[in-house]
């Protein structure tokens, strides 16, 4: 397959382009936050609904566009241009893949028209403690009567406090399984943590948790399998927002250097800073490479979508580090400021980065995955 | 149509593969130590083998040694996916260039450009009959980062040009037939409009070559020099005095090849010659440290190589930029510095031995010398970067 995106693709992507510049650009994030860090605008959910965002990866036997990863992807890429926030990640690139992944008809019969509606709104409650990982969960699931209990602590939860329903990964005797609970039964305890991003995370305890027995998301196919389905869906699909913040700040800072003035010229003419920012436009290139190579792994659902999903978490993570730093010692001082939007920019990569391991864990997979 | 196009492209396909298997000898297949494990050809032309001579001559007849050119110049008439698709399965039988020549990956695009028909139809089908062996004289000992300040002279002489001066880098000029080189016809212009691009035969009187050595030992570079020479007229290609544009226009193809793009040259990777030589705890290697390194190299890599591909496919949807191959030269030699010091490293003392012995060929600290001039020819990383920041980013100059 070409690696280059399609003509449909394409348009996705300039339609989103279009939209988040007019409906959602950086004031309006910086508007939300400023509103006591208010989750997003649910007008605004309303109509990327009705661009059909929310039902791209769900398939037509679902009513879903089944439009792929790479067509999200180039979503997802414009809305880390303009910081937009809904419930993308949360609810569609996780909530809706996991539903997707999984075998309980049941369940994909109820909940696939709410997500697509936009109504439904899934939070993935996979991390347990302060640092991403793919196994050793300590939160357990236990039979008990016509169902199950849940017991154990997760956060880190994207949209975790505003979430209607989490998807809870759990240890049982059996091994790893994916449940569906509503975010009001009892003996479940949410509390937000307000993270530098301005975003809402939520911090989840649960305690004897009941939950009925076709509330299990994955029968026959093995939670670990699904597991590591979801992850290579989560790396990519992040990598791509961490391409569109990297863009976006590379491109205020080429800016920049074009316009300020000091020692009578444009800082710009400095071959100092000028070497750097043709040093990041290399790394930038090659973050582009593995973020469409790794959405188009997803697509074609090949075995090297894992290896090609470390990839690009590793590279668009350290990328997103060095880009958003060079971006504000640039600026200089107006780069330190509020006033500024460039320091919305750092304060999201740090999260992102974080979300699902930071690069050193992607490059310790990789290294484990050749064999040393 | 387009699920016809795609029949006919899996047919092509098939076709190459199984002529190349048929064809291709196995001696053929196995990756070079040194370059002149290559055919160059040349008018001193020797084969290594017979397997080399029947693989030349085989490919010859399929017109497959430029298998992109036209035709009429010698050329096989590909298109520029079934030539995807031939080197794709040379590389994966692992074929070697049935002849390697400047002339193929420098001089040939810049004659395609900027040369009349009579001199392409003369000049191209002796590159892919691998008669002339060509070389490229353009830096000089005062013009290197700053080419476009070379002095060697060409003098009007009413029916030829008489050309003084002296060029240095010249690769294997003392081999070459023929050199492709930049000249000053024009003084009292500025730097980059006083400069044409001319051929000149090697044999011609006045021509003279010295060898330099290098600090990986014995190197393929020259000296060249040129005392009143005589050059025809008609070895002068473009126009007069507009020979930077064809200088430009083939440093990007020069900086390709030493970027290593359409290298069909298997590499090993660095982690497997890490779990030979270094000490592995609970299946990692023990060296926490080194092991990131390579991490961080490897992610690079291969990253690297999806970006040439990337790009080279968006290239035939028609978005090119000239200026890319400045990236590609930029980042290819750094990594490949990279990948050199972390064999070094991961060898210990055996990546320094110098002289052959039974443990070492001398070879990993020869290339270890040899790429620290991969990021100064062809323009220095420092060139490309200001290439970059002005010609892509469109950053201003004073």
């Amino acid at each position: 397959m070409a690696l280059i995106i399609t003509e449909e693709q394409k348009m996705l992507k300039d339609s989103a382009n279009e939209f988040l510049n007019t409906k959602a650009p950086v004031s309006q994030m910086r508007a939300l936050r400023d509103a006591k860090y208010s989750s997003f605008d649910k007008e605004l959910w309303k109509e990327m609904v009705a661009m059909g965002w929310t039902a791209l990866t769900i398939p037509e036997s679902y009513n879903g566009l089944d439009f792929g990863y790479v067509g999200l992807g180039q979503i997802i890429e414009e809305t880390g241009k303009t910081l937009s926030k809904s419930p993308l990640l949360s609810s569609i690139l996780l909530g809706s893949s996991v539903l997707r992944l999984a075998d309980n008809e049941d369940l994909k019969k109820t909940f696939f028209p709410g997500i697509m509606e936009g109504t439904i709104q899934f939070a993935l409650a996979l991390q347990e403690g302060k640092h991403h990982q793919a196994d050793n969960f300590k939160t357990t699931v236990k039979r008990s009567g016509e169902g199950f209990v849940i017991n154990g602590h997760k956060n880190f939860i994207i949209d975790g406090a505003t979430a209607n329903h989490f998807i809870v990964v759990a240890n049982s005797d059996r091994g790893l399984g994916f449940f569906l609970v509503a975010a009001n039964t009892p003996g479940i305890t949410i509390s937000k943590d307000i993270l530098l991003d301005a975003g809402t995370y939520g911090d989840v305890h649960f305690k004897e948790v009941y939950i009925p027995k076709n509330y299990q998301l994955n029968i026959k196919i093995k939670g670990e399998e699904l597991l590591n389905s979801l992850l290579s869906i989560a790396y990519s699909g992040l990598s791509a927002e961490m391409l569109g913040i990297i863009q976006q700040a590379f491109d205020m800072t080429i800016k920049y250097l074009k316009e300020r003035q000091q020692f009578g010229v444009v800082i710009g003419t400095y071959q100092a800073l000028q070497h750097r920012a043709a040093k990041l436009f290399g790394e930038i290139e090659l973050c582009k490479s593995i973020v469409l190579k790794s959405l188009q792994a997803l697509d074609e659902n090949s075995e090297e979508r894992f290896k090609y999903a470390h990839l690009a978490k590793a590279k668009l993570g350290k990328t997103v580090k060095l880009v958003t730093n060079e971006a504000i010692q640039m600026h200089g001082g107006i780069g330190v400021t509020d006033d500024a939007d460039i320091g919305f920019y750092i304060k999201r990569a740090r999260v992102v980065q974080q979300l699902f391991g930071d690069y050193n864990y992607h490059l310790d997979c990789l290294a484990t995955m050749k064999g040393y | 149509m387009q699920i016809e196009n795609e029949v006919a492209v899996s047919d092509f396909r098939m076709e190459t593969r199984s002529w190349l298997e048929a064809n291709c000898p196995k001696s053929m297949c196995k990756s070079i130590k040194d370059p002149f494990d290559l055919y160059w050809g040349g008018r001193n032309a020797k084969f290594n083998s017979e397997d080399q001579k029947i693989w030349y001559e085989r490919m010859l007849e399929k017109c497959w040694i430029v298998p992109y050119w036209e035709i009429q110049y010698g050329g096989g008439g590909l298109t520029p996916e079934e030539n995807n698709i031939l080197t794709q399965e040379m590389t994966r039988l692992g074929c070697r260039k049935p002849l390697y020549s400047f002339g193929i990956a420098m001089l040939g695009p810049a004659l395609l450009k900027f040369a009349t028909e009579e001199q392409k139809l003369h000049y191209l089908p002796e590159i892919v009959e691998g008669k002339i062996w060509w070389c490229q004289g353009y830096s000089e000992p005062n013009a290197g980062s700053d080419l476009a300040s070379l002095q060697t002279k060409a003098i009007d002489k009413g029916d030829y040009y008489e050309v003084t001066g002296s060029k240095v880098w010249t690769s294997y000029a003392d081999k070459s037939d023929w050199i492709f080189c930049l000249v000053r016809t024009n003084f009292e212009a500025t730097k980059h409009n006083g400069i044409s691009f001319m051929l000149i035969d090697m044999t011609s009187e006045g021509v003279s070559t010295r060898p330099i050595k290098l600090i990986s030992g014995k190197s393929p570079f020259c000296e060249t020099f040129f005392d009143t020479v005589k050059v025809p007229k008609a070895n002068l290609i473009g126009s007069l005095n507009e020979g930077w544009t064809i200088a430009k226009y083939l440093l990007t193809h020069e900086r390709q090849m030493i970027g290593g793009i359409g290298e069909t040259d298997t590499r090993k990777n660095v982690h497997e010659v890490a779990l030979e030589n270094l000490a592995i705890q609970n299946g990692k290697i023990a060296d926490s440290i080194l092991r990131t390194e390579i991490t961080h190299f490897e992610t690079d890599e291969e990253i690297f190589d999806l970006t040439i591909q990337r790009i080279t496919d968006e290239a035939k949807t028609g978005n090119n930029s000239g200026a890319l191959s400045s990236f590609f030269k930029l980042y290819g030699t750094e990594l490949n510095v990279t990948r050199q010091e972390l064999l070094i490293a991961v060898n210990g003392s055996d990546g320094l031995i110098w002289e052959e012995n039974e443990k070492s060929d001398g070879d990993l600290a020869r290339k270890f010398c040899r790429s620290k001039g991969n990021t100064i020819e062809g323009g220095t990383s420092e060139v490309q970067l200001n290439i970059i920041s002005k010609l892509i980013l469109g950053l201003p100059t004073k």
